[in-house]
């Protein structure tokens, strides 16, 4: 590979004004497989969660999981779809040595959700996003390669499979070109891509876990000489699983192709794979070896005709759409336009609602979510989420501020701790012994002994320097190993001083 | 000859319940035949003698401890080779499954266990049911009683060779085409293929989804009734089978009156192609089914001599798909490639498929996976499903003028193993007569109707119904068998010669 120097970002979208195209596909938390009744439970031992139907033994016949259609149902209303009267599912053929029939059963020309629209906000603006269709498939099982230094089976000695994940439901979500982006087109993916995360977590269809797989995004882009040319030619990058990923890739490859297009050349219509460590995509499948799949209706299965009155019923369960509900917590938590952004974007909005239930001000619990834990969980490159600190928990420690046992600093302490898996706070606090003195006696005698120690700084309070009191209190505090409330020794300061 | 061998199911279960003769021995009896002449017919890829008996022995002892038995419990059945028996070899006479043994039963398999019936064993088949004469077997082909230089028809030679030789009373067969019904015309037995739908599919290996069914080969219309019942009814595993009631075949073939009947006989399947002898006994039968009292109609269904293309244009684009599962991943035959020291998985799938799969399979797959490929897709998928409903239609406007449509079965009596197998388009035209009712996923039964004078082998005659229609099939066929037997003097399959015994 010749080693160029990419043009920047920047240059890019003054040059080129890029298209996405977002393909999302949701794994269903149903508890069983989509034509079978095995169990869809994520980390079990390979090979465990298997039967005749989705291991494709001889013989074996599909028969459609209701409740992964009435998923289905729910998503496509969610984004304003249309939903089919009559769809069908169709087979799509290749062979694959983790699919166990060597063809996928989807849906192709007959989906059962289709032109639908949602819309995404990004620093105050409101992007609507076209749904061009949201269809059921069956997930295939994993290829685990193994003995080569990449973990690719490229170099691997021998490859391992696993079914369990074979016939898992999906549901792929399609958009219809996204365009008027121009260089925060990143952004408005991530943004898509979070807030259809959001809408699946509040339906309650799916762990929407990207980590695990549950969630999965192919990120098409292509470039423009200006919004009134017509398409550039496209890439479909694949392997992007997580929210910062989307951004970056798109980046790197509206980077790439500006790069090729500013060259003279021509952008290869191919499936590229992202490389999180690298930062770089590489070429998948090239246009020689693409495939095609043969589609034609499944035989195994006959049409779905979801009524119209399971349709309205389906309808009257679904949640409150994000943007409305949003602004009903902004509302409620009196939280500023920048406040509410900044903990929508880090996914702290149902983290926090959880916080205040459990009875903390809706303040206080933003600070910790948006602030110390949101940084914790990005230096640990997890889902806010993911962090093994509940929302009870965090009200807790905060009851515990409030009630003068802890000051911030302390609290953080109590944060590592639970993080750290030691506990509860209580038990953390107890154990690290990290309590505040509010031994007024103690703390006296500290204080006196700091102004004893430090008669220039005394002298200047005397004086009227208020002030200078923050050097005293430094001096306490670290003579009391950080467990004194600040506030309290400021007082006592003061009161000493005849201020 | 053990005399038990030659009696029908029915007339066997009466035995049983009288205590006559237990279902043990009437098991070993046919054990013991397919022992003395299957080396010769070939009639069988596995026999399973002592899950046969086991069986046999437990509907005795709860016959004896006066439990309320299914009407065929003890009465040994023969499984095509293309249904899922757990802990039976399944091959679909292919090498590709060599030594599979399937974890799970087929639905059939599992109400004829159910039922109480003992399984012989597998009988053999084209491979993937791919064929007209069971020569297409990967394991040899199976021969026709009546002459064994002859082909028994096919796919499902082996179960109508079985029932036609008295190796087994019953059989089950499986049709996607016509490879119940053209097989036991051949071999002068019945054969039905119920509605589509009507019998689970769920563990019959498919070979074209849309067109496959399983149903009954037997000796007599009330044996294929009982065992039609036995095995038909919905399914939760199978989609496609249909949740109504099974038709009443059983009381049509006891209530057998023909009198205001109206009978279609379908213009386009009969004449060019068709041979004098079968015509002939046709023709006989149209007169017998006149004499009842029904009433014969001339049909005309344009769109029939469309059929064949359409069925192999359907037929194989299902089953490049149905076929790709082997693989050598999980099951069956594994063939490492010559000459490559670490093969890629691809190569293995390749290898193995290269070895496992017969010429006609690959022919197929070949076919379907053209018709269905970008750019051919309309041109042959997409217009042999126009096609296929226009023969739908055909059969509904037939079916607003008449009861029931007849022709003969297959156009030619059985012919010398080896006389077509290198002339596919030959071989296909086998099925001329019995491939627009699977196309129409409507019903379907053969039953014979006497010996071609040309070569004294016995002909067929088809009887076709709406679908869920299937009692107008046994209504028919049961008075035209009464009428035929009594012309006869006896069954048909008497006048066949003796099957020398090995010793």
């Amino acid at each position: 590979m010749t080693v160029t120097t990419l043009v920047s970002y920047d240059d890019a979208v003054a040059q080129f004004d890029p298209v996405l195209g977002l393909e999302v596909h949701v794994e269903l938390n149903t508890v069983s497989k989509m034509f079978c009744g095995c169990s869809t439970e994520f980390g079990a031992e390979p090979n465990t969660q298997v039967c005749p139907v989705c291991l494709g033994l001889p013989g074996a016949l599909p028969v459609a999981n209701e409740s992964a259609v009435e998923a289905a149902i729910r998503i496509g209303l969610a984004l304003n779809c249309s939903i089919a009267e009559w769809c069908r599912f169709a087979r799509k053929n290749y062979f694959y040595p983790d699919m166990p029939k060597n063809f996928q059963t989807s849906q192709y020309d007959e989906p059962i959700a289709f032109d639908g629209w949602t819309e995404v906000e990004l620093d105050g603006e409101t992007y609507r996003i076209e749904i061009e269709r949201a269809h059921m498939e069956e997930d295939t099982g994993k290829s685990l390669h193994v003995g080569g230094a990449t973990g690719r089976i490229h170099g691997a000695e021998r490859s391992l499979l696993d079914y369990n994940r074979a016939g898992v439901p999906l549901i792929e979500i399609v958009t219809k070109p996204i365009e008027g982006t121009g260089a925060k087109a990143p952004e408005v993916a991530r943004a898509y891509v979070t807030h259809l995360r959001e809408l699946m977590a509040a339906l309650g269809v799916s762990d929407v876990r990207m980590e695990q797989g549950s969630l999965r995004c192919d990120a098409n882009v292509s470039l423009r000489p200006d919004a009134q040319s017509e398409y550039g030619l496209r890439t479909e990058t694949k392997n992007v699983n997580s929210l910062r990923s989307v951004e970056r890739a798109l980046r790197y490859e509206i980077c790439r192709q500006a790069t090729v297009l500013a060259d003279g050349g021509r952008v290869t219509q191919e499936t590229r794979h992202w490389h999180e460590d690298t930062g770089v995509t590489t070429p998948g499948r090239s246009k020689e070896e693409a495939e095609d799949y043969r589609y034609f209706p499944e035989p195994d299965l006959v049409p779905i005709a979801p009524s119209r009155e399971w349709v309205d019923e389906l309808r009257a369960t679904l949640p409150e759409p994000p943007a409305v509900r949003r602004a009903r917590l902004q509302e409620a938590w009196g939280f500023s336009d920048l406040e509410m952004r900044d903990a929508a974007g880090a996914g702290a909005l149902p983290l926090i609602e959880a916080t205040v239930e459990a009875g903390a001000a809706p303040q206080a619990a933003r600070k910790w979510w948006s602030g110390e834990l949101a940084r914790r969980a990005h230096a640990d490159g997890v889902e806010l989420a993911e962090l093994s600190i509940t929302p009870a928990e965090v009200a807790q420690i905060q009851a515990m501020i409030d009630a003068g046992r802890l000051n911030d600093k302390l609290a953080r302490q109590v944060i590592d701790g639970v993080l750290a898996d030691e506990g509860s706070p209580d038990e953390v606090v107890t154990a690290r012994g990290l309590e505040v003195v509010s031994d007024d006696a103690a703390l006296g005698a500290a204080v006196d002994q700091a102004i004893a120690d430090n008669p220039d700084v005394a002298d200047k309070i005397r004086s009227g320097k208020v002030a200078a009191a923050g050097a005293l209190i430094g001096v306490v505090m670290k003579q009391m190993r950080g467990q004194a409330d600040a506030a309290r020794v400021r007082e006592l300061i003061l009161e000493r001083l005849g201020q | 000859m053990n005399e038990l061998i030659t009696r029908s199911a029915a007339e066997l279960a009466e035995l049983l319940a009288a205590g006559e003769v237990s279902s043990v021995e009437v098991t070993q009896a046919h054990l013991d035949r397919i022992a003395a002449v299957d080396g010769a017919v070939h009639a069988f890829l596995q026999v399973d003698a002592e899950g046969a008996l086991r069986t046999a022995a437990d509907v005795d002892a709860r016959r004896a401890a006066g439990e309320t038995l299914a009407p065929l419990a003890g009465i040994p059945i023969a499984v095509k080779d293309v249904l899922a028996t757990k802990g039976i070899p399944t091959t679909c006479g292919s090498k590709i499954l060599e030594g599979w043994v399937p974890p799970y039963d087929a639905t059939v398999v599992k109400r004829l266990k159910e039922a109480g019936l003992p399984i012989l064993g597998k009988t053999n088949m084209d491979e993937f049911a791919m064929g007209s004469s069971t020569e297409h077997s990967a394991y040899g082909p199976t021969r026709n009683p009546w002459d064994l230089d002859r082909i028994p028809g096919g796919s499902g030679g082996g179960s109508a060779a079985a029932v036609a030789g008295y190796l087994a009373p019953l059989a089950i067969g499986t049709d996607t085409g016509g490879s119940i019904r053209q097989p036991s015309a051949v071999t002068g037995t019945i054969g039905v293929k119920p509605t589509y739908g009507g019998v689970s599919r769920y563990g019959l290996i498919a070979l074209a989804s849309s067109l496959d069914q399983a149903g009954p080969v037997t000796r007599t219309i009330l044996d294929a009734a009982l065992l039609h019942e036995t095995i038909a009814g919905h399914d939760p595993c199978d989609s496609t089978s249909i949740d109504a009631p099974v038709p009443p075949v059983l009381e049509a073939v006891r209530n057998a009156d023909l009198s205001g009947l109206r009978v279609g006989v379908v213009t386009e399947l009969r004449g060019e192609g068709y041979q004098p002898g079968i015509e002939a006994r046709f023709d006989d039968a149209l007169k017998l089914l006149t004499s009842a009292g029904a009433e014969i109609v001339e049909v005309s269904c344009p769109h029939f001599v469309y059929g064949l293309a359409t069925y192999y244009l359907i037929l194989p684009s299902e089953a490049s798909s149905n076929l790709a599962k082997f693989d050598a991943m999980r099951y069956g035959l594994r063939v490492l490639p010559d000459g490559i020291s670490e093969p890629t998985a691809e190569q293995v799938m390749a290898a193995t498929r290269e070895a496992g799969f017969g010429p006609e399979v690959k022919r197929r797959i070949i076919l379907g996976t053209y018709a269905l490929s970008s750019g051919y897709w309309d041109a042959y998928y997409g217009s042999a499903q126009k096609v296929r409903t226009l023969i739908r239609r055909d059969f509904d406007a037939a079916y607003e003028k008449v009861d029931v449509l007849v022709s003969p079965t297959a156009p030619t009596t059985a012919f010398p193993i080896g006389a077509k197998v290198d002339d596919p388009l030959a071989m296909y035209l086998n099925d001329i007569a019995t491939i627009p009712a699977s196309l129409a996923g409507m019903p379907g039964l053969s039953l014979p109707s006497g010996l071609a004078d040309e070569d004294g082998l016995p002909a067929g005659i088809q009887v076709l119904a709406p679908a869920m229609a299937d009692d107008r099939l046994y209504r028919v066929a049961a008075a035209l068998e009464s009428m035929l037997l009594e012309q006869w003097g006896g069954p048909l399959l008497s006048q066949a010669p003796e099957l020398e015994v090995a010793r």
